[in-house]
């Protein structure tokens, strides 16, 4: 019996390899958006409030207009390679990348602007409530250094520890911290999930802490955390990541959408340019999906079915 | 061959087995090493060398100073990041990627999709049942197959229990596409080792370094080439799941019984034929274990092929990662540990069963034909089944139990992360442990300059291998100087230094106490088993919770997931010391202690050599990934190159981290020597 499958094994693997061989003569297609068929591919981000915008819109895509959505969990970075080849059609929620949008939308112009989002995204250094109730200056960066002992810890040794967030977010914090002149060590969190982690454990324990944090964030729902005033922001003050010295822009989050998708303006590519919820809106569905522990479909089904005026509007006319 | 089968990290990955035989071979491949070195006969130079080390390190770091020479850098990010961009701004037009690398890409994607449409089209009944029929024939068919058949079942209706059908049912469509690819990928550079002697000394090196390659390292290369998604997930894996299959074809194939050979060429056959008759059914038993490994090692890299797009299980441990949700994460481990126990099972009774035929009779015509009859037969009606009930596993099936696991572990960071009366919280301990072991042990290792910290790795290497390994670690180390990331693969390796103390320590420990114990090691077995298939990314949360993020909870993840090999390894080299001596000196009236310290110590050096090896590697890959919760050095580099966009330093930081790992290697793996003994020698050929 061996001696045959033997054979037969060596007589498929030479077929196999032979059309393998022969296929290599043409060129390859190069992936991307087969047109025609009714199917959409979106990115998932790792985070919960953007997760939430590729539920609703896919849950509406799929009962309101007969699409097929295919989801798919990656980074940004990634998630922006991946729309300039099609193999995502579009990302709902950017915070900004202008590497990329120079790369790929200036640059080999296989991306394009789908419009705002409509929620507005605010990053900057928070500290705890119960810290700003008992040193009320605190909210001030000129006073930070006063306060370095308070927030020392051993990995940050004899200076104060500040955690930064995931890797693939929008900072400044090591330019900020050096060109201020605070006495702080920044520290990775290395992800967003250890970073939340990290955070709700010392918010529990009652410790104090400085983080890189951002709204809109679902876990603002259970933590109470006050900003810390930076130099004000004034236009171009960040153009150049070394020699930033001033508070993180007020982002209007974007949308953005693979070239060809976008000039085949289908149903969905209307849609998803439509596609304009609030800050309240945002926040609601993520906490049913974080807090309540939902399903994000079920958490999606649910704020469909309590605002149906909202979601009309995106229908394509 | 001692050295090809030991190193295998699927030897430990893989569940219970056959470490025994490994540690068995190990001995007999002869017991120089570390501990041989401080002990044996060549102790003078041993302790002068150790001296001078001692005398040399602290008065360089008071005269010189530490870290690299600033000079002698080479500064690779900025072409490598020019690469990247090229790379970038060509693969959809270039002909290298038009003519062949796309190809791969789009074969990739295709036939995972297919076996994807395939599984769901059979629906749950089909598969289970198929995997069910699949697994009693495998087994050998009869009342033997039942056990294994009854495994499958158990197996697979627990992960349709759990709510992860559909999940499990990607996850199973990419790992049956990258077993096969690397099973033959592995056949045919096994089959060119095993027959020819240039090509075997060829790929040792190459297999040997892609052994002490953390999968982390070289996930960066594929997702510039191929993007993310399933091409990239898919090569990934097969890269690291191939090279047992390679080490152990060749391993059959050259340990051919010597007599059978002769037989079967004095009666005339041709070269391939030889090789068609005797030579690949002989080494059959080899091959069904390195498929066995293989497989094992594919199923650890599903969350780790999910970070670049991979979907199914591993996506859902990610997805609980952001949540914070450790049941879901828990929950997606275990299904996939139940399909790692499943297919260990399946394949470990395939190779039970051909290792009793050669031994029997020849068959009774028609037995085989009728089991295959019957399996043929019960493959039809499930695929028939499949079509006649729904495709989807039922909801009404499914059982959450993420919530009870999510309150437990709530409870358990609630009770000790801080405060505890006496002892302390968790939170403390990691604090004290970063004050007075970590950062100590780190200034200690930057205070020291390079030329001395490469002596110390080549005078370790030399004493506990060869010239060769020495000069390998050295220039590894220097490397990692000339790539100008000195200080953060300091950072690193002191990192891998306390986590490599505190595992073995531990490891030591639990494994006396288990090869002593029965009770313990009864016990400890299916938590080992658990242990060791758990990705590791599920622990990172809670180690976070309980330590902080930072490097202590990085070392908490590094130790827990190398404990497991080291304590197998230890208790099984501890209990198959020769019995015989143990009786002897148990009669002439040895204490317990003196037993294990005079009698099992010595003679289960060779295991625990291995056990330091293996616990080196895995602690290795996982302080990587400490990257994730706040480790920093170069595991955090290798993060920021996946995730953000700079990926010249993350290349940089994955070329060190290789460089580290083959010093580390060349520092715990006395194989070198021992290939060159007489006992090894001659299997070897």
């Amino acid at each position: 019996m061996n001696k045959r499958i033997i054979r037969r094994s060596a007589i498929a693997a030479t077929g196999v390899l032979s059309l393998v061989a022969l296929s290599a003569c043409s060129a390859a297609e190069t992936g991307g958006s087969k047109g025609g068929d009714k199917t959409v591919r979106l990115h998932t981000p790792s985070w919960v409030g953007a997760e939430v915008n590729t539920a609703v819109a896919k849950e509406l895509l799929e009962s309101e207009l007969g699409y097929k959505v295919e989801t798919k969990q990656m980074d940004e970075t990634p998630a922006w390679d991946a729309m300039s080849q099609g193999k995502i059609d579009a990302i709902l929620e950017d915070w900004g990348h202008p590497e990329e949008v120079k790369r790929y939308v200036d640059g080999n112009k296989t991306v394009v602007a789908a419009g705002d989002l409509g929620v507005v995204g605010h990053i900057g250094w928070f500290v705890p409530k119960y810290v700003v109730d008992e040193n009320p200056d605190i909210t001030d960066y000129k006073n930070l250094n006063k306060y370095a002992d308070l927030f020392k810890t051993p990995e940050s040794g004899d200076k104060g520890q500040f955690i930064k967030g995931d890797p693939s977010y929008v900072s400044n914090d090591n330019a900020l911290i050096k060109n201020l002149k605070l006495n702080y060590q920044p520290i990775e969190a290395g992800a967003e999930a250890t970073h939340l982690a990290q955070l709700e454990q010392l918010y529990k324990a009652k410790k104090p802490f400085l983080t890189y944090w951002w709204t809109p964030q679902w876990m603002n729902a259970t933590i109470d955390l006050v900003e810390v005033k930076l130099p004000e922001y004034k236009e171009g003050c960040d153009a150049d990541e070394n020699k930033v010295a001033c508070a993180y822009p007020e982002v209007p989050l974007k949308k953005w959408m693979n070239a060809d998708f976008a000039k085949e303006d289908s149903d969905a590519a209307k849609f998803l340019k439509n596609f304009n919820w609030s800050t309240e809106d945002q926040n609601l569905v993520a906490k049913y999906v974080a807090q309540d522990k939902m399903s994000s479909e079920d958490a999606a089904k649910k704020w469909i079915a309590d605002n149906e005026d909202k979601w009309k509007a995106w229908l394509p006319k | 061959m001692t050295d090809t089968v030991v190193k295998d990290k699927g030897a430990v990955d893989k569940g219970a087995g056959n470490v025994a035989d490994k540690v068995a071979d190990a001995r007999s491949g002869g017991a120089a090493g570390l501990f041989g070195a401080l002990g044996g006969g060549r102790s003078s130079v041993t302790w002068l060398t150790l001296l001078g080390l001692a005398v040399v390190l602290p008065v360089s770091a008071l005269i010189w100073g530490g870290g690299w020479h600033d000079g002698w850098t080479v500064d690779l990010v900025a072409p490598l990041d020019s690469f990247a961009d090229w790379v970038i701004a060509n693969r959809d037009s270039h002909p290298l990627f038009l003519y062949f690398l796309l190809h791969i890409s789009n074969f990739a994607t295709d036939s995972v999709d297919a076996v994807s449409s395939l599984l769901t089209s059979l629906g749950w009944v089909g598969v289970l049942a198929l995997a069910t029929v699949g697994a009693w024939y495998a087994a050998g068919a009869g009342r033997r197959g039942l056990r294994v058949a009854g495994v499958t079942v158990g197996s697979l209706g627990a992960i349709g229990l759990m709510g992860l059908w559909d999940p499990a049912m990607e996850t199973l469509a990419l790992m049956i596409v990258a077993v096969a690819a690397s099973a033959l990928l592995g056949v045919v550079l096994g089959l060119a080792a095993g027959l020819s002697d240039r090509v075997q000394s060829a790929l040792r090196p190459v297999l040997d370094t892609m052994q002490v390659l953390p999968a982390f390292a070289y996930l960066l290369p594929f997702v510039l080439i191929f993007g993310t998604g399933t091409p990239s997930a898919l090569l990934t894996t097969v890269i690291y799941a191939a090279p047992p299959m390679v080490r152990l074809t060749s391993l059959g194939l050259r340990g051919a019984d010597p007599t059978v050979m002769e037989a079967v060429t004095s009666l005339g056959a041709s070269k391939f034929q030889r090789l068609r008759t005797a030579r690949l059914p002989l080494a059959r038993k080899e091959m069904l274990l390195g498929l066995n490994q293989t497989i094992m090692m594919a199923l650890s890299m599903v969350v780790i092929a999910s970070v670049v797009g991979a979907g199914g299980l591993g996506e859902n441990v990610f997805t609980a990662l952001s949540r914070k949700n450790f049941g879901m994460g828990l929950a997606a481990g275990v299904a996939i540990v139940l399909i790692a126990v499943w297919l260990d099972r399946v394949t470990a009774a395939a190779g039970v069963r051909s290792e009793a035929q050669p031994g029997r009779k020849a068959p009774a015509p028609g037995d085989g034909r009728k089991t295959a009859l019957i399996a043929g037969g019960g493959a039809v009606a499930a695929i028939v089944a499949g079509q006649l009930v729904q495709r989807e596993w039922p909801e009404a099936w499914t059982f959450d139990f993420a919530e009870p696991l999510n309150r437990f572990m709530d409870w358990v960071v609630g009770a000790f992360y801080t405060d505890v009366p006496v002892l302390g919280g968790t939170s403390e301990w990691a604090g004290n442990f970063t004050t007075w072991v970590l950062n100590p042990v780190r200034e200690g290792m930057l205070a020291v300059p390079w030329w001395a910290m490469v002596l110390l790795a080549a005078a370790a290497a030399l004493l506990v291998g060869t010239w060769r390994g020495a000069v390998t670690a050295a220039v590894s180390l220097g490397a990692v100087g000339v790539l100008g990331v000195w200080d953060k693969s300091m950072h690193t390796l002191s990192q891998v230094v306390v986590a490599l103390a505190i595992t073995l320590l531990l490891g030591f420990a639990i494994g006396i106490l288990a090869a002593r114990v029965p009770v313990v090691e009864r016990l400890l077995r299916p938590v080992l088993d658990t242990m060791q298939t758990m990705p590791q990314f599920i622990y990172l949360i809670p180690v976070v919770q309980l330590f902080n993020a930072g490097r202590a909870a990085a070392i908490a993840a590094a130790a827990i997931y190398a404990l497991p090999a080291v304590v197998r390894i230890t208790a099984q080299g501890l209990k198959t010391a020769s019995p015989a001596t143990l009786e002897a000196s148990r009669s002439l009236g040895a204490r317990s202690w003196q037993q294990i310290v005079q009698v099992q110590w010595p003679l289960a050096r060779p295991a625990l050599l291995v056990a330091v090896n293996q616990g080196v590697v895995l602690v290795l890959a996982v302080v990587v990934i400490g990257g994730l919760v706040g480790g920093g050095g170069l595991g955090f580099d290798v993060v920021e190159g996946l995730k953000g966009s700079e990926l010249g330093s993350g290349l940089i930081a994955g070329v060190a981290i290789v460089c580290l790992g083959l010093m580390l290697d060349k520092l715990t793996q006395p194989t070198s020597r021992a290939a060159a003994s007489p006992a090894s020698g001659a299997s070897g050929k």
